[in-house]
């Protein structure tokens, strides 16, 4: 028998960025939250012996752990699904912060176009530029109405930045802290970009230029630009995350406290409203009900749809017939990238996560589709994260995999290699969906969540055209090698893309069509809030966190007036 | 024969190294060419005679995985022909790279202590990643066995007594999946090998890999450095002597 605790104002699922704000808003304003989450606890003083390349970025430390629960995945309905045994297309968080401890910190504002994607390309473009597979749909907030909560995430992160992509949308005020350094790789491009006639920025970072003090009093360090930053945590508190913003924001308030070692195994609904979750002690494997007025699912993309669907909350989307909205617009991102060899030697191997330059002259519908077979695009970067010796061992085609020759090649062509890539914009499709899956279960019994998804048409139209434009942007760049990735065929788990998955909880104006309104709460439970990537339609030419805190802050205040209130928001 | 596959399409090439799918990293590009190439020459390089024996002896490196020396042998022998000694530097021997993945094979990585291995069990399609019930403990026990009878077979020799070229041939072989093994193709165990390699050159030496950091000198790669604020904009390459994360345990 699973023993009831106290009743809570609001539970969050998962303590990472998304419950991390909910926690901090909800806690500031009086209400006693508790997060739930089934990772330990982790701080900066866990990260003094980071720079391992070996045991973080190899061996995944920080990541989650997949004994405990996968994901299935098969690439379309007629092949049968299989778990994803290991790590690998993305990089699942967990454990205080989740993805936010080892994330780069790239934080973008999604573009004005987005939100209203589907209004803005039938306008310009006619109805038919996309097939009916494509399930494009505006997301019921505009940028406009977005801009104070965006403004908001990036005052709380302390976001460096410098404010002259002329694409972006309007911004209220400037970036908080001044852009990073422009080191001499990032010049490179810089000068690249400009005489071919676009518009290069800094890349708005997480690592921040200078320290900085948020309007919550806490105080982030500035970056060190140590290299080991992407799959690492910050020794330095430099690189903003949740574990050293908004967790002690919400805990020194004295309205939160976490509870650890607790996996959530079910979402509890009576009538039209929850009444809280069930879950699991991993170190006792007791069971526990926590009752809340407030459920607010922070447990990223894949666990909160999962909760959801084994809950037995909203409809299953139906591919075969359209109906259903829970695990419908599945996307991902779509990553055209081209890799240059040059002459000289660049000190590449250090860096910062973030730290980076960027184009937007091929992104959103910054750049005319009208003869073009696909829409959107991508937002076209360098990057200076700081190599890393084990996987990066670059050799030119031609170069055996081992052996001598190989071992020549990787070591001379290390420190001579540069890559430049675009995050696109994966369209939703009516074949790209989540579900659960009907034979696979994870260690607490329940059954581990379905993945069917595959690159279309549109993908890989989008990818072949900006190959050849950042091939273009490398050759001016001056390599004297320039190797344009290859043409994209079908989806595979294997090599890590991006920890950018979107979609399956979707937002929107209308229950036909989403599974949350726009203020994230659930059309089905009205004390039900559903927060993360998942959020999303379709998904953009950028990392999401940007995106999803704004979403998240402006669903704290929904929570408050839901809290006062009740009723829908809508 | 070895010499037989030349030609590397640049098709094979990018499929098979993480370009294919592009190359990001959280968004961050990192390098694209990390993967490796299939359909590769078996090349030709001198030594490949010296023993995992000749490690230097002041070292308290030993086994915790393999428990006959003639098995730790033959994975030493193959992995210095992946990695092998030349005029840059030290190969996979040299580098302790055989105790490395020894040390390794006894931990969670050898018990995939971290990884879903519940069944049922399918070989799946190559889009859907590894699905073997086995642990990289037994895909290695397994392989290194199947080396030594394809030395046999093939040369009525055990592994260790082959010249250079012989072993590379059955390595070759093993790459292109010519190879018979149970549970798990010989192309994946290859991949695991020579990941693994890679893994014991340039990990931090705290792993009993990378001796005396020379992966890491060979490539230019400072290892451990708390910072480079004060160099990141230089204009020239910055040699630096690098240091291990052990140093930050004084
Ligand atoms: C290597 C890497 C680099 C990245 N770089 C960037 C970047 O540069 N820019 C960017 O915008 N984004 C980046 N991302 C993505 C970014 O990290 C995520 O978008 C973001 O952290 C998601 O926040 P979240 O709170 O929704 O989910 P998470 O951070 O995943 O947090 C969810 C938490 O819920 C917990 N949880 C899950 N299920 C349960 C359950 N059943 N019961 C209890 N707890 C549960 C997990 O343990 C986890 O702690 C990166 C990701 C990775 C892995
Ligand atoms: S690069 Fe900067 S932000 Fe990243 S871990 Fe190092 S010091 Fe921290």
């Amino acid at each position: 028998m699973a023993k009831t605790l106290d009743k809570v104002d609001v539970v969050t699922v998962g303590v990472g960025w998304m419950g991390g704000i909910i926690a901090a808003e909800c806690a500031k304003a009086g209400l006693k939250v508790r997060g739930l989450e089934r990772g330990k606890p982790r701080g900066t003083e866990d990260y003094l012996m980071v720079h391992d390349e070996y045991r973080y970025a190899i061996r995944y430390e920080l990541m989650q752990d997949l004994s405990k629960e996968t994901i299935t995945f098969r690439n379309h309905r007629k092949m049968r699904a299989l778990p994803m045994r290991q790590l690998g297309s993305f990089l699942l968080g967990e454990g205080l912060g989740g993805a936010g401890t080892h994330w780069n910190g790239h934080t973008f504002r999604f573009l004005p176009y987005d939100f209203q994607i589907k209004t803005m390309t039938e306008k310009k473009y006619g109805k038919n530029k996309l097939s009916k597979e494509y399930l494009l749909q505006d997301w019921g907030v505009t940028y406009d109405e977005l801009e104070p909560y965006f403004d908001k995430y990036e005052k709380t992160t302390g976001i460096s930045g410098e404010n002259t992509n002329p694409f972006a949308g309007k911004r209220s005020s400037e970036f908080p802290t001044p852009p990073m350094k422009k080191t001499p790789i990032l010049k490179k491009f810089e000068n690249a970009t400009s005489s071919l006639g676009y518009h290069p920025y800094m890349l708005p970072s997480a690592n921040l230029s200078e320290v900085y003090e948020n309007p919550d009093g806490q105080t982030i360090g500035a970056c060190q630009y140590c290299g080991f930053c992407e799959r690492f945590g910050c020794e330095y508190g430099a690189k903003t995350s949740p574990e050293i913003t908004v967790v002690p924001t919400a805990m020194k308030t004295g309205n939160f406290d976490i509870t650890f070692h607790a996996n959530v195994v079910e979402v509890l609904k009576s009538g039209n409203k929850v009444t809280g979750v069930r879950y699991v002690d991993t170190q006792s494997g007791e069971e526990f009900i926590q009752p809340a007025e407030v459920v607010v699912l922070t447990s990223y993309v894949m666990n909160n749809a999962k909760l959801l669907m084994v809950s037995k909350i909203g409809e299953q989307y139906n591919p075969d017939t359209g109906r259903g909205t829970l695990g419908k617009n599945y996307g991902y991102q779509i990553l055209p990238t081209v890799t240059g060899f040059f002459n000289e030697q660049m000190n590449v191997f250090m860096g910062a996560g973030a730290l980076g330059m960027t184009i937007d002259d091929f992104n959103g519908d910054s750049f005319d589709h009208s003869d073009l077979d696909f829409i959107h695009g991508a937002s076209i970067s360098i990057t200076q994260t700081g190599y890393r010796p084990i996987q990066i061992n670059p050799v030119p085609p031609e170069t055996p995999a081992w052996g001598s020759d190989f071992k020549k090649a990787s070591i001379e062509n290390y420190t001579r290699m540069l890559s430049i890539g675009g995050q696109g914009a994966s369209m939703p499709h009516k074949e790209n969906f989540m579900s659960l899956d009907p034979d696979y279960r994870d260690a607490y019994g329940v059954p581990l969540l379905q993945l069917t998804y595959n690159f279309t048409e549109q993908d890989r139209n989008m990818h072949k055209y900006l190959t050849d434009r950042i091939a273009e942007i490398m050759k001016e760049m001056g390599a004297k090698t320039v190797v344009p990735g290859n043409p994209i065929s079908d989806y595979d788990i294997v090599p890590y893309q991006t920890t950018h998955n979107t979609g399956g909880t979707i937002m929107g104006t209308d229950p036909a069509n989403s599974v949350v309104n726009t203020y994230l709460q659930h059309w089905d439970a009205e004390n039900l809030f559903v927060v993360g990537a998942g959020n999303f339609p379709h998904n953009g030419g950028y990392n999401p966190t940007g995106t999803i805190g704004a979403l998240a802050y402006r669903t704290a205040e929904a929570i408050l007036k839901y809290s006062k209130n009740g009723g829908s928001l809508v | 024969m070895a010499n037989e596959q030349k030609g590397v399409s640049r098709r094979d090439f990018l499929k098979t190294t993480g370009i294919a799918t592009g190359a990001l990293v959280g968004g961050g590009l990192i390098g694209g060419l990390v993967g490796y190439n299939v359909n590769k020459d078996g090349v030709q390089t001198k030594g490949g005679t010296q023993n995992a024996e000749n490690h230097d002896t002041t070292s308290v490196k030993g086994l915790m995985f393999f428990t006959k020396r003639a098995d730790f042998n033959i994975l030493s022998q193959a992995v210095e022909r992946i990695f092998p000694e030349d005029d840059l530097g030290p190969g996979a021997i040299g580098l302790g790279v055989p105790y490395f993945i020894d040390n390794q094979l006894a931990g969670n990585y050898g018990s995939n202590a971290r990884e879903y291995m519940q069944g049922p069990f399918f070989a799946g399609e190559a889009t859907q990643g590894y699905q073997s019930r086995l642990t990289r403990a037994e895909i290695f026990r397994q392989g290194i066995a199947m080396m030594e009878d394809e030395a046999q077979k093939r040369f009525q020799k055990g592994f260790t007594e082959l010249d250079g070229g012989q072993m590379d041939e059955i390595l070759t072989s093993i790459q292109k999946n010519e190879v018979e093994m149970k549970g798990v193709s010989s192309e994946f165990f290859f991949r695991l090998l020579r990941q693994a390699t890679l893994e014991g050159a340039y990990a931090d030496p705290i792993y009993n890999g990378n001796t005396n950091m020379d992966g890491w000198r060979m490539k230019g790669f400072p290892g451990h450095q708390m910072a480079y604020i004060n160099v990141i904009e230089e204009e020239k390459f910055q040699k630096i002597e690098p240091k291990s994360i052990s140093s930050m345990q004084h």
